[in-house]
């Protein structure tokens, strides 16, 4: 088990080098750079910009060295526990992500509870209840939550809360708390916010880890282990927690790690949608403006995420079930 | 003397969107402290429906419609006390005090019989601590003692492993030692041996046989094993498609078989003897669809002495011949199951 760990951490700079090509290849592989886009703003807002000013800037940017140095430097910033800067907000990239990564975590942490909060005890009624109308009540809402996407819910939500309860309900805070400090009221007024666009976030996972409990702990009621507890005479509920619903849980846990990567992306498009103050529009920007560091930072950072997620979900798996701890022992 | 067991017209339905399955309709029979009581028949003949219905486990949609089921409970001043479980409610605390202390059950695969997240020790000491009024570590030596009844080597270190663990004999041992941590009276053995190989076969039986004349409990024992049965019952009876055929005790059944259901069973068994090269005689035909039973005697399609306009248009009931032998057939009486 330690041996395992140990590898997987050993393994996590190289894999790190070559995310961090993959990323710097494909956040440059749109024609043009930030400059050209920055023009192209420039000009449809009516002015316009020298030539010679654009080779200043192209200069201080670094834009006219060759791509592999352009990346070099990127690394040796990164080396120095440095994201790097931003091109369009001339701030440190670490900032940028620093200021918005609260927000970001609080939604995904609610988003996420609820999922899980819902979802779980849902499926075991509806595998319990197997077929009762409350299943096919159960079931109909989670192929409704499964086929909506997210930012339509969203828009359908956003227009409901305005035209009939005259309530504007995008972003998290309410206008006077936008700039303010962290205070005990600040909090409240997230807390006011929060909920809806955590529902967003969460109905779609809620609806299909549902479905997964459902079908997970379907499949187990019908195993043996479930009969012979049966005839010890052990209650019915007592039994269908302790044994079916843990080992339908198990495949579960082994899916937890997969939502670290996601607390810190911040869901695209709904995030811009609802203007949510989170990561998903900063990077939204940052890919469109040709922001090539802010955005690869956001991307390795992901990518990251996404390799710890996945040994935690190793370990996780581990420690709940001991047919997979003990291979190998 | 009062059996320790009677079932009375038992009968057990699955009510299904596509028909009722009759999976069990009338069974009487009758078990009696310290008796082997043999139970044979093909698949879906409704034998461990049977058992699954006097435990009250039966899973819906499968329904108890009919019948008594009359356990004989012996009181602390040696009075009896007869209870219906038929009339309890499955899931009702007197139920659950019953299952697993009283009558217990050692399912048919052992191998997924234990949870196999949980280890083999926990999962005996809950049902030690379900039925008896002991804390854990009394409990647990409680199943120490019965994995050493039962022959597990190193028990100490048995009970904290998980069941995919141990070998298939121990893992069969372990959960015979279960059914017996809580004393039952009555053990239902659902095809204890049809998952393990020959030797642990012959092992396991002869170490149900042991435990079963030291605690002078009563055994069902389901299969469809007719060796099995000769070897290890006292008296059996004949199922077929949720009907009894025939009862009698194991000599009457193998020497003195009434039934023709009973007849060809016996004779598709290969002896020692038989020329060899020759077909095994098997019985013609094959086991109707449950939704689809045929009318009258369920058997009558099959049977090579079947009476026409009798055997297909009415159902022979279960009526004693000779002394301990009752037969439903109408080869040897006239009486039929009223409706």
């Amino acid at each position: 088990m330690l041996r395992f760990i140990v590898q997987r951490v050993l393994l996590l700079p190289f894999l790190l080098i070559l995310f961090s090509v993959i990323v710097f290849w494909l956040v440059q592989a749109p024609p043009g750079d930030f400059l050209t886009s920055y023009i192209a703003n420039l000009a449809s807002g009516g002015s316009s910009i020298g030539a010679e000013q654009v080779e200043g800037l192209k200069r201080q940017f670094g834009l006219d060295q060759p791509g592999y140095i352009q990346y070099l430097r990127w690394m040796e910033s990164l080396a120095n526990g440095d994201l790097g800067l931003s091109l369009e907000y001339q701030r440190p990239n670490t900032e940028l992500i620093g200021e918005r990564l609260v927000l970001t975590i609080a939604l995904a942490l609610f988003a996420f509870a609820i999922t899980w909060l819902v979802a779980i005890p849902a499926g075991i009624y509806s595998a319990t209840h197997q077929n009762s109308w409350l299943d096919y009540v159960l079931t109909v809402i989670n192929y409704i939550g499964v086929a909506t996407p997210n930012f339509m819910l969203a828009l359908i939500l956003m227009w409901f809360a305005f035209s009939n309860l005259g309530l504007s309900v995008t972003g998290l805070f309410s206008p006077e708390y936008i700039q303010a400090p962290w205070s005990m009221e600040r909090v409240v007024d997230l807390l006011k916010h929060i909920w809806l666009p955590a529902i967003v976030l969460g109905i779609a996972g809620t609806a299909r880890l549902t479905r997964v409990m459902r079908a997970n702990l379907l499949d187990e009621l019908n195993k043996p282990y479930v009969v012979s507890a049966r005839a010890k005479g052990l209650s019915e509920w007592k039994l269908v927690w302790k044994y079916p619903v843990r080992l339908a849980i198990n495949p579960l846990v082994s899916t937890i790690g997969w939502y670290l990567p996601q607390l810190f992306s911040g869901s695209l498009i709904v995030a811009t949608v609802m203007n949510l103050p989170n990561i998903g529009p900063l990077l939204l920007r940052a890919l469109t403006q040709q922001d090539m560091y802010l955005a690869g930072s956001i991307l390795l950072i992901y990518c990251f995420l996404t390799i710890i997620g996945t040994l935690i979900s190793d370990v996780l798996l581990a420690l709940v079930d001991p047919r997979i701890r003990m291979e190998g022992v | 003397m009062t059996p320790l067991l009677s079932v009375q017209n038992l009968k057990t339905y699955f009510l299904m969107d596509e028909g009722v399955v009759k999976a069990v309709d009338g069974v009487t029979f009758d078990v009696h402290a310290g008796q082997v009581f043999g139970i044979v028949g093909e698949s879906g003949c409704g034998k461990s429906v049977t058992m699954k219905a006097v435990l009250r486990i039966v899973e819906p949609p499968g329904k108890i419609v009919n019948g008594q089921i009359l356990l004989n409970r012996a009181k602390q001043n040696g009075a009896s006390d007869v209870i219906d479980l038929a009339q309890l409610d499955a899931n009702s605390k007197a139920m659950r005090d019953i299952r697993g202390a009283e009558i217990a059950l050692i399912p048919q695969e052992p191998m997924a019989s234990f949870s196999p997240v949980h280890t083999v020790g926990d999962q005996i000491i809950e049902a030690i601590m379900l039925h008896q009024d002991v804390n854990k570590r009394e409990a647990r030596k409680i199943a120490l003692q019965q994995f050493k009844d039962v022959g597990i080597p190193i028990p100490e270190q048995r009970l904290d492993e998980y069941s995919w663990q141990l070998s298939g004999g121990l893992r069969q041992r372990a959960i015979i030692a279960m059914a017996l941590s809580c004393n039952p009276r009555l053990l239902i053995a659902d095809e204890p041996t049809t998952a393990v190989d020959v030797t642990t076969q012959a092992q396991v039986l002869r170490l149900l046989r042991r435990l079963q004349e030291q605690r002078n409990a009563a055994i069902i024992f389901i299969t469809h094993d007719l060796g099995v049965i000769a070897q290890m019952a006292s008296y059996v009876m004949v199922m077929y498609l949720g009907l009894v055929m025939e009862q009698g005790s194991v000599d009457d059944i193998f020497h003195a078989p009434k039934h023709p259901y009973t007849q060809a069973l016996l004779r598709s068994i290969p002896t020692i003897n038989m020329t060899p090269r020759l077909n095994l005689p098997t019985i013609s035909g094959s086991i109707p669809h449950p939704f689809n039973k045929p009318r009258g005697c369920p058997f009558h399609p099959r049977c090579e002495k079947s009476i026409a306009g009798k055997c297909d248009a009415r159902v022979p009931a279960l009526k004693p011949i000779g002394e301990k032998q009752l037969v439903s057939c109408f080869l040897y009486h006239d009486a039929e199951v009223s409706s």
